[in-house]
């Protein structure tokens, strides 16, 4: 194998500065993994780091602050054949800090290079999420009142499967960049450098401080065992393969040829857990098997267990236009949260409008014609009056017929819950 | 016949599928959830990829990945998620990755309201991107809609290079409604064209087209990057080389306005009145036009299905025998201006309405009937 280095494109950093070394030294690193170019890429992220793709001779992706990770992580399961090196600073880590704990967690099959410096060289040596609170740095003050982040103590409670310090100046980098690569999963390796530009004219580091800096971090070398699970490509497409049912739309032959097709406006008003939105499907069924259009908008809060469940169905033979309830020709009100939802509709009712009423549930004043029943008395429980209550507008002839009810039901359930459906509805029919 | 049951959200996944989409990475959000929710159904068992990224930046950086991979890619979310898309869509459109990006709207600013509609981002859409480069924005009216619409933004993602918006709504993408798949007129799916040759540059492209396609881990090495660049790939900063890159980062989606535009138009003998209008209100918008005509006032609506690149000599040419021009926004007029900008010299009255509900036909008639 031979070097990976753009000779066209030699590195460009500030004399002394630890970037140019970690250049070479994954140069070197990808010499002796044999990495084929073609079949690498390095994802670099801002700053001096964000450099590294323009040096090599292979595929190259530069993005933006702090976001390397996530197109290295789309790259590598789009393509899960890639070699991919994300090269990244201090700064990118705290920007980018969500995804650095998400591909810890996640653990696809990268190598994370942390060019960590201690500042925002490019910008002016401001602080960054690793600068020392004691540092003097381009930001007055403001780093005096932090404190650093561990990035390696970070990575591993967020699930890291390896982890790994250095110096940049360590002779051995190339062959820690390599053990890393080996790692099948995530791995991340974060170096400590000089920034000559900025921070080292302020702040005495040399590489043996360096080496006295990592000395007195806390050890992080390798597997972490307590980690170790499944790279998450791997995992995923496992997963995925039991994922073999490609669900088909919900499509509905015309059944019936209703003898004076109509427009109908249906409101049904109720509560979590009535089954509302279920009942609605079930008219649209019912409708579609009539050979008409349909819509269906529903309303529920977004605690979906508790509030006002409301739908509103649209059925027509002509194209359905304006998708909102303008004259409903059939309410249902079943519980009080839904009325109250809908409590201006009332008033505006034409003596046409057939409603519903539950008997335990109030409704304001209406001109509408008010049907009230009683599915306490009749044994139906409470999360079946949506679905009793189509029984009863089967039985009026509003809005559906006791046939496309049927047809509606063994549509919308399987047989099991069909047949107890078909036993809650005898219940109103035989009333 | 038979009769599909669906909602927008649900026709958007089934039209991305016939696209040939591969990928799709996503935030829950309301009300675009049910985007992700489908495609993580329909996906694996075509051997596609479904993932949630750990925020909105994160599933569009997986998007740009997967695309740059040689993918189709599928992203779905809703206002407050379109802001954090913003910096990624600006790589996107500055380096024609290709992606389709389904905003289903609601009603804004900020949080606003998770489950009630607006068209809130028509602009935002435009120009949520650092730069200014233009992009296409193609806006449903119904389920419908939302399948064929989906497929033509793949096409156009791919023979751009770049994002393709489908400006959906809450009162769309949540809303079911019969639809008649069958019925639609698929068009040819168009594939993103690899460069043929044996010296790949990445960015050379004609003056007004985008570059062809290489592959990210493919024999030839490819280079892709978020900061200005020459044809090679490489930071330049050469006035000459950036000042022909935006002229035609500019020029291939303006030039091809004509070919982009998608709409429906409804003259009716007799009318002094046209009324422009997009989106799920287009439909209320029929709606008052068909009983107006009822009444002996004809009037004429133009639906428009593609927003950027504004279809200038589309507005121009349907409006041309028209005296009145009457806009109706479900926004406070968003679109008004490109609208007052081309047809100049019109008498256009507007009427916009931004407070969680539908606009009325009943509404629209009064509009277009109160002078």
């Amino acid at each position: 194998m031979t070097s990976l280095l753009n000779a066209e494109r030699p590195p460009v950093f500030c004399p002394g500065c630890t970037h140019e070394r970690i250049t070479k030294e994954l140069d070197k690193a990808l010499e002796k993994k044999g990495m084929a170019p073609d079949k690498t890429v390095i994802v670099s992220d801002i700053g001096c780091s964000g450099l590294f793709d323009t040096f090599f001779n292979v595929h190259a992706l530069h993005g933006l602050h702090g976001r390397a990770l996530t197109y290295a992580q789309g790259l590598k399961l789009a393509d899960p054949t890639l070699n991919v090196i994300v090269t990244m600073g201090d700064g990118g880590l705290g920007i980018g800090g969500a995804h650095v704990l998400a591909a810890c967690r996640k653990n696809l099959d990268i190598t994370l290079i942390v060019l960590n410096n201690f500042n925002f060289g490019m910008t002016g040596g401001q602080y960054s999420s690793t600068t020392p609170t004691d540092a003097t740095v381009g930001s007055e003050f403001l780093n005096h009142a932090e404190v650093p982040i561990d990035i390696c103590a970070v990575a591993e409670s967020a699930g890291a499967t390896y982890i790994s310090r250095c110096s940049g100046h360590d002779t051995a980098l190339a062959d820690i960049m390599v053990a890393a690569m080996d790692h099948k999963g995530f791995s991340l390796v974060e170096t400590l450098g000089m920034c000559t530009g900025r921070y080292t004219k302020k702040n005495q580091l040399t590489p043996k401080a360096l080496d006295a800096m990592i000395e007195a971090m806390p050890r992080k070398n390798g597997l972490v065992a307590k980690n170790q699970r499944a790279e998450y490509g791997e995992a995923y497409r496992e997963l995925a393969l039991g994922q073999t049912h490609f669900p088909m739309p919900v499509t509905i032959e015309k059944q019936f040829d209703p003898t004076a097709p109509k427009r109908e406006e249906i409101v049904i008003l109720g509560s979590a857990g009535m089954r509302i939105v279920t009942a609605g499907d079930m008219v649209c069924y019912a409708g579609m098997a009539a050979g008409m259009n349909v819509s269906m908008k529903n309303d529920y809060n977004i605690t979906v267990l508790r509030g006002q469940s409301v739908s509103e169905i649209l059925i027509s033979p002509e194209k359905i236009g304006y998708a909102g309830i303008e004259a409903p020709t059939v309410v249902v009100a079943i519980s009080d949260e839904g009325v109250q939802r809908r409590k201006a509709m009332f008033a505006t009712l034409s003596p046409d409008t057939f409603v519903l009423k539950e008997k335990s549930v109030s409704i304001p004043e209406t001109p509408a014609m008010v049907v009230e029943i009683d599915f306490k008395a009749l044994k139906v429980k409470r999360h079946d009056w949506a679905l009793a209550s189509l029984g009863v507008l089967a039985k009026e002839g509003r809005g559906l017929t006791p046939d496309l009810l049927a047809y509606a039901v063994g549509a919308r359930f399987n047989k099991k819950v069909a047949a107890i459906a078909m036993e809650t509805l005898g219940k109103i029919s035989g009333s | 016949m038979a009769l599909s049951f669906m909602e927008g959200n649900e026709a958007v996944a089934r039209g991305a599928m016939a696209a040939g989409c591969t990928f799709f990475a996503g935030y829950p959000i309301t009300p675009a959830t049910t985007v992700f929710a489908n495609m993580l159904k329909m996906l694996p068992p075509k051997g596609g990829i479904c993932v949630q990224g750990e925020d909105e930046i994160a599933s569009m950086g997986y998007c740009i990945g997967a695309s740059m991979a040689g993918r189709k890619v599928l992203t779905a979310t809703s206002g407050p998620g379109l802001s954090l898309y913003s910096e990624q869509i600006s790589f996107a459109v500055g380096s024609e990755i290709p992606l389709v990006i389904v905003d289903v709207q609601r009603l804004g600013p900020s949080t606003g309201s998770a489950t009630r509609g607006a068209d809130s981002d028509i602009q935002f859409m435009r120009w949520g991107n650092t730069g200014g480069v233009p992009v296409i924005v193609l806006v449903p009216k119904d389920a419908l809609d939302c399948y064929l619409l989906t497929i033509k933004a793949f096409n156009y993602a791919e023979e751009f290079r770049c994002p393709v918006f489908i400006a959906s709504n809450k009162e769309i993408g949540m809303t079911k409604e019969s639809v008649d798949l069958d019925a639609v007129d698929l068009p040819e799916l168009v594939e993103r064209k690899k460069y043929q040759g044996d010296n790949y540059v990445p960015f050379e492209a004609a003056p007004d087209a985008a570059p062809d396609f290489l592959p990210i881990g493919g024999e030839t090495l490819v280079r892709q990057t978020s900061s200005t660049h020459g044809t090679d790939g490489y930071i330049t900063i050469d006035p000459r080389v950036i000042e022909a890159n935006q002229e035609r980062l500019q020029n291939k989606i303006l030039a091809a306005e004509e070919r982009i535009t998608l709409y429906e138009e409804n003259h009716r003998p007799g009318a002094k009145t046209l009324v422009i209008s997009y989106g799920v209100t287009s439909r209320a918008v029929d709606d008052a036009c068909d009983l107006l005509g009822e009444k002996g006032v004809p009037v004429s609506s133009l639906t428009l299905k593609s927003l950027w690149p504004v279809p200038e000599t589309l507005l121009v040419k349907a409006a041309e025998n028209y005296d009145r021009i009457v806009v109706i926004e479900m926004n406070l007029g968003q679109y008004l201006g490109e609208i007052q900008r081309v047809l100049c010299g019109k008498n256009i009255k507007f009427y916009g309405q931004m407070n969680g509900i539908l606009i009325k036909p009943g509404k629209i008639m009064e509009v277009i009937e109160n002078d």
